[in-house]
């Protein structure tokens, strides 16, 4: 398995089957300690399934898996005390408060007893919960929520930290929040696996990226590697003058990096004779190049904007290969 | 074994439970009703009959179906009165079981499938913790305060009889041997008994209410019981109730070895 010293996960054809249903088909993959491994795909896709048999909650039908070179099926106890798991749904019991979920967890995971107080304080100060640390879980909101499971998950200081899907569903601001704490993970040294089905996550704040469809990998490198194909599944959308949209169409199909040009047909972006074109492909860096390409051919624009990235296109994108 | 896992587990499992509405009501009133109600109500009833001198014969015609002893014991008491104390002594043991029984039962439907209910299950299958250790510290959490809610209806149920057979008769009647066996070596077995069959309800429903309906079917035997003894089947005695006792334990150690030997978090995780 050419596994060195820094070796962290190792995966052979790891396969987990429901019934006729392939829910993971296949995985190999290698991780080394302090990479951020971005899991990215859509609902489905396999992502919490390869979590739970990383960690020995799940069998595997097939395949082989080490972690820290342990057997999740005999050694997952072994395992599961040196990782830490944000589930997909917080998990959390609404009858205790944040500071009696943080000491239960810590005891649990035998956090020593002089340390725990200290322990559990720092974690509510570094997720703002201080003021709210007393108050039951019930009441809390969902950023709170998430931020509250995000501590119970570094309780015991884990090695490799799996966070699966810990933005979806967030506002912006707990998602900032969510993000600099990856961060602040990785400059610590941790290794992070982290599921996610949105392609900016993971290119922001991910070592290397497998993207992953109906159980299998597509793709698996460094965003760099993959850059260009990733990159497909970055859009803006312009408006434009109704009139002119056929000629920009022409125009922004022939414009690299420009997949694919498309007008947008539907009633709402049509509005005070402007309309509105989509360029599949373009990132934010690219965009002050696409408006001067719109500019020097007397294209009128009213409104640029990046928009959500589309996993779609880069499916699409990997293949066509 | 990771003890220190096992006690965090089983303790905040009671803690909690013990604070929950849906737990605490059923386990303040029924031994409420139990052990305190009856008793003090067929006392007052034998009490005004003792005391309107209601026409009664003496103990002999009763005492062919009384326990061996029993008639010296309480000799010179009128009929009511031995009757009473009969009741106290005999018919109603088999009764204070319920406690026990669904104390724990109560409490485990809460711990597992309330754990579904309220999807926290993930976050404790994720804890450095072997398949057996979770099982125990679940089985602990509800065992210990089943145990502790019948130990406490034993010594409620020990004041109250001795008030109301003092009342009816002038006499102090608890504790015997036959209640301390009952307490401190049947009850603790009726625990374990009532959370092994909820603990097995739990993996097959979703609410808390389905698995405490279905572990509340574990009172049946109890009733058999009362009933066998009312119609004169059988009287308890001493080493009746260190049987039962024995009977029960051996039926849980079979319980808790399948359910040691089927408990994987793996088949949990594949049905969530
Ligand atoms: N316990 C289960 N029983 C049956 N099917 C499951 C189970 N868990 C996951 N699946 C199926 O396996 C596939 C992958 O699921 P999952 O790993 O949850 O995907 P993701 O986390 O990427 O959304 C899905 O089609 C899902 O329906
Ligand atoms: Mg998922």
């Amino acid at each position: 398995m050419g596994a060195t010293s820094t070796t962290v996960i190792v995966t052979e054809g790891l396969t987990r089957s429901f019934g006729s249903q392939v829910a993971v088909d296949a995985l190999t993959v290698t991780i080394e300690a302090g990479e951020v491994f971005g899991f990215l795909g859509h609902n489905g896709a396999g992502k919490t399934t390869t979590v739970r048999m990383l960690n020995g909650v799940l069998a595997p039908t097939a395949g082989r898996v080490r972690v820290f070179g342990l057997d999740p099926t005999t050694d997952g106890h072994r395992i599961r005390a040196r990782t830490g798991v944000l589930t997909e749904t917080p998990a959390l019991d609404s009858r205790l408060t944040a500071r009696m979920t943080l000491l239960h967890f810590a005891e649990i995971y035998g956090v020593p007893p002089r340390e725990r107080t200290r322990r559990v304080d720092e974690l509510l100060a570094l997720f703002e919960l201080e003021k709210r640390a007393d108050s039951k879980v019930g009441g809390f909101s969902k950023g709170m929520r998430q931020r509250l499971a995000l501590a119970r998950t570094l309780i015991h200081d884990p090695e490799i930290i799996f966070l699966d899907e810990p933005t979806s569903g967030l506002d912006p601001v707990a998602i900032r929040d969510v993000h600099h704490t990856i961060e602040q993970l990785t400059h610590r040294g941790r290794t992070v696996f982290l599921c996610t089905h949105n392609l900016a996550e993971a290119e922001r704040l991910c070592d290397r990226v497998a993207v992953l469809a109906h159980g299998r990998v597509l793709a698996i490198g460094t965003t760099q590697e993959l850059g260009s194909r990733l990159n497909r599944g970055h859009r803006i959308s312009l408006e434009i003058e109704a009139q002119d949209i056929a000629r920009a169409v022409k125009l922004f199909a022939a414009t690299p990096p420009v997949s694919l040009a498309e007008a947008v047909t539907d009633r709402t972006a049509v509005r005070n004779g402007s309309a509105t074109i989509v360029l599949h492909g373009v990132s934010r860096s690219e965009v002050p190049a696409m408006i001067q390409t719109a500019i020097q051919h007397d294209l009128k624009l009213y409104r640029v904007q990046p928009e959500e990235p589309s996993l779609e296109d880069v499916y699409f994108a990997l293949q066509e290969l | 074994m990771n003890w220190g896992a096992v006690w965090a587990i089983a303790r905040k499992d009671a803690m909690v439970a013990l604070r929950t509405r849906a737990v605490v009501l059923p386990l303040i009133i029924v031994p409420l009703v139990l052990m305190v109600g009856v008793p003090v109500l067929v006392g007052l009833i034998s009490g005004m009959a003792t005391r309107l001198d209601v026409p009664s014969s003496d103990m002999t015609e009763l005492a062919q179906s009384l326990p061996a002893g029993f008639g010296e014991q309480y000799a010179g008491l009128s009929e009511v009165q031995a009757g009473y104390i009969y009741f106290i002594l005999y018919l109603f043991a088999p009764m204070y079981l319920v406690l026990p029984l669904m104390a724990s039962s109560v409490v485990a439907a809460d711990s597992f499938a309330g754990e579904k209910e309220r999807k926290t299950l993930e976050a404790l299958v994720y804890t450095p913790t072997t398949d057996r250790e979770l099982l125990l510290a679940k089985i602990l959490g509800g065992w210990i305060p089943g145990s502790l809610v019948g130990l406490v209806g034993f010594i409620i149920y020990a004041i109250v009889a001795d008030i109301m057979t003092f009342y009816v008769a002038g006499r102090i009647v608890l504790p015997n041997p036959l209640w301390l066996l009952l307490a401190f070596w049947v009850g603790p077995a009726a625990a374990a008994l009532g959370l092994g069959v909820t603990v097995i309800a739990s993996s097959r429903v979703n609410t808390f209410q389905e698995a405490y309906q279905i572990g509340s079917l574990v009172v049946l035997p109890v009733v058999l019981l009362v009933v066998g003894q009312a119609a004169g089947t059988f009287i308890l005695s001493d080493w009746l109730v260190a049987l039962m006792g024995l009977v029960l334990w051996a039926l849980n150690l079979v319980i808790f070895a399948i359910a040691a030997a089927t408990f994987r978090r793996t088949a949990l995780m594949a049905r969530l």
